[in-house]
């Protein structure tokens, strides 16, 4: 009788599994001049939120925690551009993310109002929004911690046989977290169609990045688990777009997951109460001569399309309008009524729970 | 009517749940290819596949949050923890994800999950492996808390609980797997937020659940000896609480004693004495007397855990006490916190 190889540590360098880079091309043509318009409308339209979110907080008419998105609007306006139908499952700086996937500035900035029109119901706040028609699954407060939560959505997406990735977003400090660790191990071990998008603004909170961690190309947490990985600039929202479909197309492949790390930068603190006195004299200025991602994109209009600064400046008008109309419709709307305080505690039960009953379908229900 | 033991028992709710319903899956370590590590999923990989009964890596957080995320997303995950000590690193997903979501969403994500597992001391397990986590689980809103005593009400509450749009945590214990008793043949729900009467008596009302709910069971067997008539209520959940059989039954006797594994500091005991006094006061006859592991982390050595659980010593010199009645010293508690 032969006795089966044992298990033994592998000699040094035998085990390390391949650097495995994301190297699918660019999936998609590139953008149409009215595509680049529309992404840029997007960015604009963040942008514009978001700057009247901070006027509100100053008036206090928004309270509590106020994250803001200024200067990573590329991000999430790319990756929604290559993941329109996708789940979306992102952090507490996600008033951008929300909009780029679908939800209305109205029911946005309601929400940041404490409204009951509010895609909460004024349940949720900054830090909590959901919008269950577009696929956005928050909206989730603890740095790292619903990481983890992208893998069973996408679980769940395969298992009904769903065309469809989870993208999930988080910054550059919830890569030292546990549950990520956990959830990059996970998502491997079972090849779930999850994009990880570590939007990496180089500071968590107050800390900068070579401060928080001993490896700083944040992409490099996939080696260890053998996932996909790539590092990219997120200036370019075009690039960004591409690189999220490729991403996604390989998560679809069977392959498994894929974890982008895309550079980007905050202009704000790191929430409303954080004057950001944390940065190098000059970095946020040279960031935004340099990389300015609505810059790019409004210059890419000109120099490329052809777009004139006439179509531009109406388009920002436009924007502009929509954002105030947010404003208002969040001002004008009523605060939840009292009588509602308790209603989402539980959930009500809305399949049976008497024996002998059969589902009436036999595949799972749709989301 | 078959007699069957816990694990059975829970074993055919998964069963008959994974049957019923294409969106459940049990997850969690060693569930699958191991057979479970008290065999409660024993043989269900087999019949259902390595896409309904996964294995997981030892990575509770990990595992948890991907039940929550796949419950917001339409599934109906069972999630193992191979005993709730493992938890405490999943707390923030059981919590802040779990507990919270239905309501952060203004009600457009419910979360239809159950995390299940043993809890509470086995025997000579130390520190680490003897928790009892009810009061942590059962003082946040949003999730519901459930446990058992017998196979019977294992079977009828696991599928409750599977079945419920919300949050369960589902308490077992280690120690009652192997405990056999009748389940009828047909299909059967046991209703959460239902305690039940396990015996009927008149002098004092004796609140308990889980295993401990057996221990009541013996104590006033012995009451009984002495000519004392024992209400003994297994509350089955915690939360929702049973308030209408709970305050019925003081009222009716006058007297509670609440027995339970948890420690006596911020116990479920202390919410549920306050709760009796708040709404019996003018029925009661006796302070509400709380029986409860003592104040001290789970020692190893045998005689020293033996003082720290509850037992039938303790539960009758708190009913002696609650009934005005001298208790011999033999059934004296040592000199320590708690009754």
């Amino acid at each position: 009788m032969t006795a089966p190889p044992l298990p033994t540590a592998a000699p040094p360098d035998a085990d390390v599994p391949p650097d495995r880079l994301l190297t699918l091309p660019d999936p998609l043509p590139p953008c149409t001049r009215d595509e680049l318009l529309a992404l840029y409308r997007q960015m604009v339209l963040l942008r514009r939120v978001e700057e009247l979110a901070a006027k509100a907080y100053t008036q206090r008419r928004i309270l509590g925690f106020c994250h803001l998105y200024i200067g990573q609007e590329s991000v999430a306006v790319g990756a929604a551009a290559a993941t329109s139908d996708d789940y979306w499952i992102a952090a507490y700086r996600e008033h951008g993310h929300a909009m780029a996937k679908g939800v209305s500035a109205r029911a946005v900035m309601a929400e940041l109002f404490g409204k009951v029109t509010g895609c909460s119901k004024g349940q949720g706040g900054s830090m909590h929004i959901y919008d269950r028609d577009v696929r956005f699954m928050g909206g989730h407060g603890i740095v790292g911690g619903h990481v983890p939560l992208a893998n069973g959505v996408a679980w769940a997406a395969r298992a009904r046989g769903e065309d469809r990735v989870c993208v999930c977003f988080f910054g550059d400090g919830a890569a030292n977290q546990g549950p990520f660790f956990e959830a990059l191990c996970l998502a491997e071990l079972y090849k779930l169609p999850v994009v990880f998008i570590c939007e990496n603004n180089f500071y968590a909170m107050g800390t900068p990045l070579h401060r928080q961690s001993a490896v700083t190309d944040m992409s490099l947490r996939a080696r260890g688990v053998g996932m996909t990985r790539e590092q990219l600039d997120g200036w370019d929202v075009e690039h960004v777009r591409q690189r999220v479909a490729a991403a996604r197309r390989h998560a679809l492949s069977g392959q498994g997951p894929v974890l982008l790390e895309i550079v980007t930068y905050r202009y704000r603190g790191h929430s409303m109460s954080d004057p950001a006195k944390y940065r190098p004299e000059g970095e946020l200025e040279a960031r935004k001569e340099k990389s300015d991602p609505l810059q790019l994109t409004r210059r890419a209009l000109a120099e490329v399309h052809g777009v004139d600064a006439a179509t531009l400046d109406a388009l920002v008008a436009e924007v502009d309008a929509e954002a105030q109309d947010a404003w208002d419709f969040a001002e004008q709307s009523p605060i939840p009524d009292p009588t509602q305080l308790y209603d989402y505690v539980y959930a009500p039960q809305r399949t049976s729970m008497l024996a002998d009953t059969p589902l009436p379908s036999s595949r799972p229900r749709e989301t | 009517m078959a007699v069957l033991a816990i694990r059975e028992a829970l074993r055919r709710a998964l069963r008959e749940e994974l049957l019923r319903d294409p969106s459940v899956f049990l997850m969690g370590e060693e569930v699958a290819h191991y057979n479970g590590a008290y065999k409660v999923s024993q043989g269900l990989l087999e019949e259902f596949g390595d896409r309904r009964i996964v294995d997981t890596p030892i990575s509770e957080a990990g595992f948890a949050g991907l039940g929550i995320g796949a419950a917001m997303a339409g599934m109906r995950p069972v999630i193992e923890f191979m005993t709730w000590n493992f938890s405490l690193v999943a707390f923030d997903q059981v919590i802040n994800s779990a507990a919270k979501l239905y309501q952060m969403s203004g009600g457009q994500y419910h979360v239809p999950i159950v995390f299940r597992g043993p809890n509470g001391a086995a025997e000579n397990l130390g520190s680490q492996h003897s928790t009892s986590v009810d009061s942590l689980y059962a003082h946040f809103p949003g999730l519901k808390v459930v446990t058992y005593c017998d196979p019977h009400d294992a079977y009828g509450l696991l599928k409750s609980a599977i079945r419920d749009d919300n949050p369960v945590c589902f308490l077992e214990s280690e120690l009652t797997y192997g405990q056999k008793g009748e389940v009828p043949d047909h299909e059967f729900l046991v209703p959460l937020g239902r305690a039940r009467v396990r015996r009927a008596g008149t002098d004092l009302t004796l609140v308990s659940w889980g295993k401990q709910a057996m221990q009541a069971e013996a104590a006033a067997e012995r009451l009984a000896a002495e000519g004392v008539s024992v209400e003994v209520i297994d509350l089955r959940s915690l939360r929702p609480l049973d308030h209408e059989t709970l305050f019925s039954s003081v009222c009716r006797t006058g007297r509670c004693v609440v027995l339970h594994e948890g420690y006596l500091f911020a116990g479920v005991g202390a919410e549920i004495a306050a709760r009796v006094q708040e709404a019996c006061f003018d029925w009661l006859q006796a302070p509400v007397l709380r029986v409860t592991s003592r104040d001290v982390n789970q020692p190893y050595a045998s005689n020293l855990e033996k003082l720290v659980m509850p037992d039938t010593d303790r539960i009758v010199a708190a009913a002696h006490r609650a009934l005005g009645r001298p208790t011999p010293a033999a059934d004296r508690a040592p000199a320590a916190t708690g009754a």
